[in-house]
């Protein structure tokens, strides 16, 4: 079952996707690429759509080869994420510098240098296995370059829910190989299962195509997942028909095209807002949230039938 | 509304939505439906803890490099970078400030053919469990969506975050994908890959497809996803407790380095709000696995314990 987790920063609100807050020495590396200074604006001009440098950008993270068939395919890996994250440092309040990291024998209040900790593994509540480095090591997967292809199943097998952090795959050397790979795994409608290792780590991913570039998308290890096909759906009466038609005309009315581009992180180009706000010395408005009411079973029939109406009239007007 | 018990599960809607990450309603059109919303992801089994010595669990701390002294949590403020070391300080109260007001309701306004949605925008998954008696609008809304092959698309905001996300319904069941904003994604063009020439070698082609039909599944094989380092790593740690080879006992300081005591397995409770198919999947059966046994005691914890899994599932890694 879930272990509580072993690593634990500040409140609750550092931890969050768009703002994330973590000691000063993680984001060293970042400072010095993007320069902090004039991060505000830049993250809304990428934001507008202009690329990103492309030396971040480009830059493959791993080269593997798929083994499918008779001739091995050489790809580059690239991580298709752009960190948008707002990120804080932690600061000593009263003194407004960057804290760092220790890890405290809370026996004695003493910090533990790095090079005399030991790992452990809780086994229950209070015991824990030792573990060495040569132990440690014994059990890291052996390097390789194969991607290996386990099997191709149709588009919609993979529940969503196994889905975690897309990579593109770009041609390394054989780009005929490459593009004939993205066409036939296109007019196959399917995907594959491949697994691979990268970085001292065993991955599993979805290889997929859109007809011209193939991605790999890593799927979450099968005990991190609840699918939709493990769970059973809430029982009760059968349904109305004349509810459902209503609900369907209801959807139908809603129905429009997916543009992932209409939708903006509000929050994050708020906190964005507020950061050049303070910098400058201005002020802050608050907010409340407020909660709608059900809807009963009993009215649910004229619910329905009143959204029609109103989505009817929207049209009519629009 | 609490005093009848749900239908579904044997708990009502207050117990439900207590024990959620979220809860609040799904609105379509003038229907309201309240829900809870679930993790359907959890982090891996196998974390290790940083131990000294021998074996005294550590705990992690803050240290103010000037005052050379340890800090506590209460004495940390968040600041921007802005350059020549100079940070902008951003208080809770000021990010809570900037919440948008509807965070109570996701209100789908939007439905999309299932198939328009790229998993590649799906950031992480969750479940929406029904929050009241009565199921009918949920599976109603549920029923349609599948058999129409639709999705709805919708923001909301869960602690403090503003979310784009993808309801989808599948075996009955409401889904909720939070997904990356698409600014939050890379294109083949940015990374600058190669755009195809206009012909593709048609002989290649085929022998890609012969290549694929000879590997195709009708099913995924959950073995293929399996950690194989976890198991290796849990393997290890059983052989050496079985031995009583490096094992040592902490109780008092593992509890002071991390002090969580309850911990609310959400998986477990979903799984009581709704059901498990069959019962299959009551989680890994592993003998020294941490919390293998004791999942159904912990989910009685206090609304405290709710705070450790809750942030880790919100939370990006």
């Amino acid at each position: 079952m879930t272990k509580p987790n072993t690593t634990r920063s500040k409140a609750a609100t550092t931890r969050s996707r768009a703002t994330r807050a973590r000691p000063a020495k993680a984001t060293a590396a970042r400072k010095k690429t993007e320069g902090a200074a004039s991060e505000p604006a830049a993250t809304r001009r990428r934001a507008a759509g202009q690329a990103r440098d492309s030396t971040t950008a480009g830059r493959a993270i791993w080269k593997g080869t798929i083994a499918l068939g008779r001739t091995p395919l050489p790809v580059k890996l690239y991580s298709a994420v752009e960190d948008r994250s707002v990120h804080f440092h932690l600061l000593h309040a009263k003194d407004k510098v960057p804290i760092s990291q220790r890890m405290v024998n809370p026996k004695t209040g003493e910090a533990v240098p790095s090079e005399r900790i030991r790992k452990g593994f809780e086994v229950e509540d209070g015991v824990f296995v030792m573990l060495d480095r040569e132990e440690l090591a014994s059990i890291e997967p052996e390097a390789s370059r194969d991607i290996e292809v386990a099997r191709f199943v149709k588009a919609g097998v993979i529940a969503p829910q196994y889905y975690d952090r897309p990579y593109w795959l770009g041609p390394d050397g054989d780009r005929e190989g490459y593009f004939a790979l993205a066409e036939a795994l296109r007019e196959s409608g399917r995907e594959g299962v491949l697994r691979w290792t990268m970085r001292k780590k065993r991955y599993a991913g979805a290889l997929r195509s859109d007809g011209e570039h193939l991605s790999l998308i890593a799927l979450r290890p099968a005990e991190e997942v609840l699918a939709a096909t493990d769970v059973e759906a809430p029982p009760g009466r059968p349904l109305v028909a004349a509810e459902r038609r209503m609900a369907e005309q209801l959807v139908a009315a809603l129905e429009g095209p997916f543009d992932p581009g209409e939708f903006r992180d509000e929050f994050r180009h708020r906190v964005l807002e507020l950061i050049e706000r303070k910098k400058r010395g201005g002020k802050v408005k608050k907010l409340r949230p407020r909660a709608a009411p059900a809807t009963s079973e009993g009215s649910l029939e004229r619910a329905l039938a009143a959204s029609l109406r109103a989505t009817a009239k929207e049209r009519k007007t629009a | 509304m609490s005093k009848k018990r749900a239908p579904s599960n044997g708990h009502d809607g207050d117990y439900v939505r207590a024990h959620s990450l979220w809860s609040g309603t799904l609105s379509f059109g003038l229907v309201t439906i309240p829900v809870a919303l679930f993790p359907a992801n959890r982090s891996g089994r196998v974390g290790l803890r940083m131990l000294d010595q021998d074996g005294t669990p550590l705990a992690r701390r803050w240290c103010c490099p000037k005052e050379k002294k340890l800090i506590e949590n209460d004495e940390l403020v968040r600041g921007y970078p802005v350059g020549d070391d100079k940070h902008v300080i951003v208080t809770d109260d000021e990010l809570a400030a900037l919440a948008p007001r509807k965070s109570r309701d996701i209100d789908l306004r939007r439905f999309v053919k299932r198939e328009e949605l790229d998993p590649s925008l799906f950031e992480r998954g969750y479940f929406l469990a029904p929050a009241s008696e009565s199921t009918k609008a949920y599976r109603l809304l549920a029923e349609v969506m599948e058999e129409t092959g639709r999705a709805g698309v919708a923001t909301f905001v869960m602690r403090d975050q503003e979310y784009l996300v993808a309801i989808l319904a599948q075996n009955g069941v409401l889904s909720a994908e939070t997904m990356r904003f698409a600014d939050e994604l890379r294109s083949p063009a940015t990374i600058g890959l190669p755009a195809r020439r206009p012909q593709v070698e048609r002989a290649a082609v085929r022998r890609f497809a012969r290549a694929i039909a000879a590997h195709a599944a009708d099913k995924l094989d959950r073995r293929e996803l399996e950690d194989d380092h976890a198991e290796g790593l849990l393997e290890l740690v059983e052989r050496k407790h079985k031995r009583g080879d490096d094992v040592v006992e902490r109780p008092e300081l593992a509890a002071a380095a991390e002090p969580h005591a309850e911990i609310i397995d959400l998986m477990e409770v979903l799984k009581q709000s709704l059901g498990v198919e069959g019962g299959r999947r009551a989680g890994p059966k592993r003998a020294g696995a941490p919390g293998s046994s004791g999942a159904g005691d912990r989910t009685s914890g206090r609304a405290n314990g709710r705070k450790t899994p809750a942030r880790r599932a919100g939370g990006k890694r």
